[in-house]
């Protein structure tokens, strides 16, 4: 299968691409690592007149923390998350993500960025994004704007970076105090689109309540979903037993899953309340461990 | 229209005009005529396309031609030397790790990054670095052993048995 027919730009700094997408509008499309866009478009799903490849830029891809926020430049590849330290250390809920996303040769090419701007609700990122509260950071001609991770997915492939902008950098705040974060997915075989998959972040105070709780879904609505009931259910709480079994069937209710060939809706919930349970106690654990 | 491109394949410099939608994978095969380099699922899932660019194991049937100009590719072609075949090749030979063969250029490919980034690997980490590649006729027990085979001669250990195990 071939791609039909486009147009290329390899541009080599941020300003030159920003100007070809403000003068191709709607026919181009940015490629990151491709590893989403390029399927589609052998596919013909997709069949963008003009690529604009952001490879040949410098500066796109990092990994720092600074002033109490994980910052990750949009570039930065999947394998680039595995290895990182600052990632290892603090959000070893990445490293489970990565293991369950595509395969080690998708993830040495696969972005961060792409995985959350492709604005696919299969993807992994958006809901590990919802869970840890992040902001993305998008920049245009006009300069840099942040939008927050809630007002980020419009709907399917439609996100909030608009025609001639890019998503340069994703900001993770590290939480003070103690906190923990988890992710799973349940998928058919490796490199499959999850039949369900749970992000969730929780903080606890010095006692032990828990102060924050994230909790992201993945491909059960048409959009990355916040599973906001099941998140007050455990705030203010010592996350017990109880509190988790009760966040765990909210996040089965409120999900919208739809039948297809990984399972029809009434499985899917069931997927989605199995993992919110061990996704919070996993959290749980690294928070007090 | 044509992109003018040059990339070094296996040592070596090479130009070559592509159409932008030129996918990787058949600019090796069809305009380098290296068809070491299998096209299997074509969809991202099998690894059969797998080749190194700048020492990174990828799939080239998702990667644009263009977008590898100026890199340096290594193919199966690339593996041997003067001097004999690489360790993972000796590794496949010696293990029985193939069988018709269709995936081991990509599972070699694949298993020199792996090795490069971990000399030692447990069975574990081997199982889930060959995780994007599919063998649907040998099975992977023979694959993992030839990959701790090459491990082994790469590290300078001891070699370890390449005898079959019978499972009772």
């Amino acid at each position: 299968m071939i791609p039909s027919s486009f147009s290329y730009t390899a541009p080599s700094t941020l300003d030159e691409a920003l100007k070809v997408l403000n003068e191709l509008g709607d026919e181009a499309k940015i490629l990151a690592g491709g590893h989403s866009l390029i399927p589609m478009m052998k596919l013909r799903f997709a069949e963008p007149e003009h690529l604009v490849d952001l490879n040949n830029i410098p500066g796109l891809s990092y990994i720092n923390i600074e002033d109490g926020t994980l910052n990750i430049g949009a570039m930065t590849r999947e394998s680039e998350m595995e290895e990182s330290g600052d990632v290892q250390q603090h959000f070893p809920i990445f490293l489970d993500a990565a293991k369950l996303i595509a395969d080690p040769q998708v993830r040495n090419f696969g972005t961060i960025g792409g995985n959350i701007a492709h604005g696919d609700a299969a993807n992994d990122h958006p809901a590990v994004m919802i869970a840890l509260g992040a902001e993305v950071e998008i920049t245009g001609t006009g300069g840099k704007r942040t939008v927050g991770i809630d007002d980020f997915f419009y709907g399917f492939y439609a996100t909030a970076v608009e025609d001639g902008e890019i998503l340069t950098e994703i900001r993770v705040p590290v939480p003070s105090g103690k906190f923990g974060n988890a992710y799973h997915k349940t998928e058919r075989k490796v490199g499959d689109y999850a039949t369900g998959g749970v992000a969730v972040q929780i903080e606890l105070d010095d006692s032990g309540t828990c102060t924050r709780a994230g909790i992201g879904l993945t491909n059960v609505n048409p959009t990355p979903l916040r599973a906001t009931r099941s998140e007050e259910a455990l705030v203010g709480t010592k996350v017990t037993a109880a509190e988790i079994e009760a966040a765990g069937q909210m996040a089965a209710e409120d999900c919208n899953p739809s039948d297809d060939l990984r399972g029809d809706a009434d499985y899917k919930r069931r997927v989605i309340k199995a993992l919110t349970k061990r996704m919070i106690t996993k959290a749980l654990e690294r928070a007090n461990s | 229209m044509k992109t003018p491109i040059t990339l070094k394949i296996n040592g070596e410099e090479h130009s070559f005009e592509v159409e932008p939608r030129t996918l990787l994978v058949h600019l090796i095969r069809e305009q380098a005529n290296m068809t070491g380099t299998h096209i299997g699922c074509d969809t991202s899932s099998c690894g059969a396309c797998t080749l190194l660019i700048d020492g990174k194991s990828a799939k080239s049937c998702t990667i644009l031609a263009v977008q590898a100009n100026g890199k340096e590719i290594t193919t199966v072609e690339g593996l041997a030397t003067a001097e004999g075949v690489h360790p993972i090749q000796e590794g496949f030979k010696e293990n029985h790790g193939l069988h018709c063969g269709f995936c081991t250029p990509g599972m070699m490919l694949r298993a020199i990054e792996l090795l490069e980034k971990n000399p030692d690997p447990t069975e574990e980490e081997i199982r889930w670095g060959i995780s994007g590649n599919l063998c649907r006729c040998t099975g992977y027990n023979n694959i993992v052993k030839a990959i701790q085979y090459a491990g082994a001669k790469m590290r300078g250990d001891e070699l370890p048995s390449t005898e079959p195990v019978f499972v009772e």
